[in-house]
């Protein structure tokens, strides 16, 4: 098991589990916000639509569906 | 780096090129490569999962991201730098289509591939109440998935009609028993043909039959949409939307080549059979000489899952077109064509590129698709800058 960070809270997942699929198995549904401040959450889930957008270990733009869990990240919603 | 052969995407077209390919590298020598821009092999259909493996010999790079392709031909990367190789065997699949209507961009609604992706990254599903709809028959074999994983599914809403869907099926009876199959998985669950999502409202999805379902997520998605961007890049010609090929699979730029979905939407069966032409015809070796039957099936999948024209309209005066600049319907409907629409609005200019409100400004109001250029995706400066830029701007 991996354990990481998301806005402070602590989440354990399998290995190999994607930072979207964390995040949404941990009730996050809000990954950004949109330009005009609307919710979004991921979309197509393969890297296309650019919705799941975190900022990871303090780089932003990060696509939480194409990421993979690490020990110790951390991931902040924006 | 420098390769005889690089193929672009490792999905089910990708695998098969590239095990063709090294059968004459094994005499040759000659080195080939295969670039994905997911951590693992096997494209979205087997995701991480490929029946196919890569031959030690071949150089595999993933997660890797290709933004540039310059002719002869440089492929500029995220990762790796430069990737030179003299043949290019493009096999970048497709993605799914998405349609608008009101409250489409909630968080809770996904892509019916797209939830299934994500199912296969880890997502628990279980217990949860999720509504399956669009077309075409990813929907059973998603539905399927989500039940396996324990996910109460409440329903699958295809919008074709079973008149359409029944003479398919009938036609192509080695199909049958896999729709058989995934059916025997689904009992019990609903199957409404001619039926699609018209609104989605705090997690309630109504459906164009008037029902209303309940719901924790809903996993809609419209059917594919080729990946064509590398090769617009280039310069190959296309075809109502896709990659011209001839039958050794080469587009009109010498030395390109493209197989799987982005030559029209087939499946697998095709796309394994393209992607064994293509690296057989880029390596110089004989081709198989029989005729294949991919062409008939494209047409009449096409056909079965034909769109109907009511779903075009669905999105309402405030529904947002394209999500990453949050611009609706009532912004785009006065415009005659995409630049226009582009420059006024920003509409298609977000992270994403187009790739999801482009297919659906095509569909509602009939604009073609704008120039493709690069970078073709997203890159953070840091890599763009990195010996790229000052070189691209003489040669450019």
């Amino acid at each position: 098991m991996i354990k990481l960070q998301c806005d402070g809270r602590e989440i354990v997942v399998p290995e190999g589990t994607s930072v979207a699929a964390a995040l949404l198995g941990a009730g996050v549904s809000q990954f950004r916000s949109s330009v005009t401040g609307a919710p979004r959450g991921p979309l197509c889930g393969m890297g296309v639509c650019m919705e799941c957008r975190v900022t990871i270990d303090g780089k932003g733009h990060r696509l939480a569906c194409q990421t993979r869990c690490e020990a110790g990240m951390e991931v902040t919603t924006t | 780096m420098k390769f005889d052969v690089v193929i672009l995407g490792a999905g089910p077209a990708g695998l098969a090129a590239a095990r063709a390919a090294v059968r004459a590298a094994h005499r040759t020598g000659a080195p080939v490569a295969i670039i994905d821009e997911n951590p693992a092999a096997g494209g979205q259909i087997w995701r991480g999962n490929a029946q196919i493996e890569i031959p030690p010999s071949v150089r595999f790079f993933a997660p890797t991201r290709v933004f540039d392709i310059r002719p002869g031909f440089s492929l500029e990367t995220d990762s790796h730098g430069t990737i030179e190789t003299s043949k290019l065997i493009l096999a970048t699949g497709a993605r799914e289509l998405f349609l608008p209507f009101p409250g489409w961009t909630a968080p809770g609604v996904f892509g019916a591939g797209g939830l299934q992706a994500l199912v296969k990254s880890g997502l628990s599903v279980k217990g949860k109440r999720v509504m399956v709809a669009g077309s075409g028959p990813l929907l059973m074999a998603v539905g399927a998935t989500l039940r396996k994983e324990g996910a109460r599914v409440v329903g699958i809403a295809e919008q074709a009609q079973l008149g359409r869907i029944l003479p398919f099926l009938k036609r192509y009876p080695a199909k049958l028993p896999q729709a058989i199959a995934l059916r025997a998985r689904l009992i019990g669950v609903p199957y409404w043909t001619g039926t699609w999502p018209v609104r989605f409202e705090g997690d309630v999805v109504t459906l164009s039959s008037g029902r209303k379902v309940a719901v924790d997520y809903l996993a809609c998605g419209f059917g594919l949409v080729p990946n064509t961007e590398a090769a617009q890049l280039l310069g190959c010609r296309l075809d109502d939307g896709f990659v011209a090929v001839d039958s050794k699979q080469e587009t009109t730029v010498a030395g390109v080549y493209c197989a799987g979905e982005p030559t029209g939407i087939g499946g697998l069966d095709k796309a394994l059979e393209e992607g064994e032409r293509a690296g057989a015809a880029a390596t110089g070796q004989p081709l198989n000489r029989r005729r294949s039957q991919a062409g008939a099936f494209v047409r009449d999948l096409a056909w079965a899952f034909h769109l109907d024209p009511r779903l075009f309209d669905l999105a309402e005066s405030g529904t947002l077109l394209c999500r990453c600049e949050d611009v609706a319907h009532s912004e785009l409907a006065h415009f005659r064509e995409w630049r226009e629409a582009k420059l006024q609005t920003r509409c298609g200019m977000g992270a994403c590129q187009g790739r999801i409100c482009g297919p659906i400004a095509n569909h509602l109001f009939g604009w073609k698709p704008a120039s493709v250029r690069p970078p073709l995706m997203p890159v953070t400066l840091e890599t763009f800058c990195r010996d790229y830029s000052g070189r691209n701007a003489e040669e450019r």
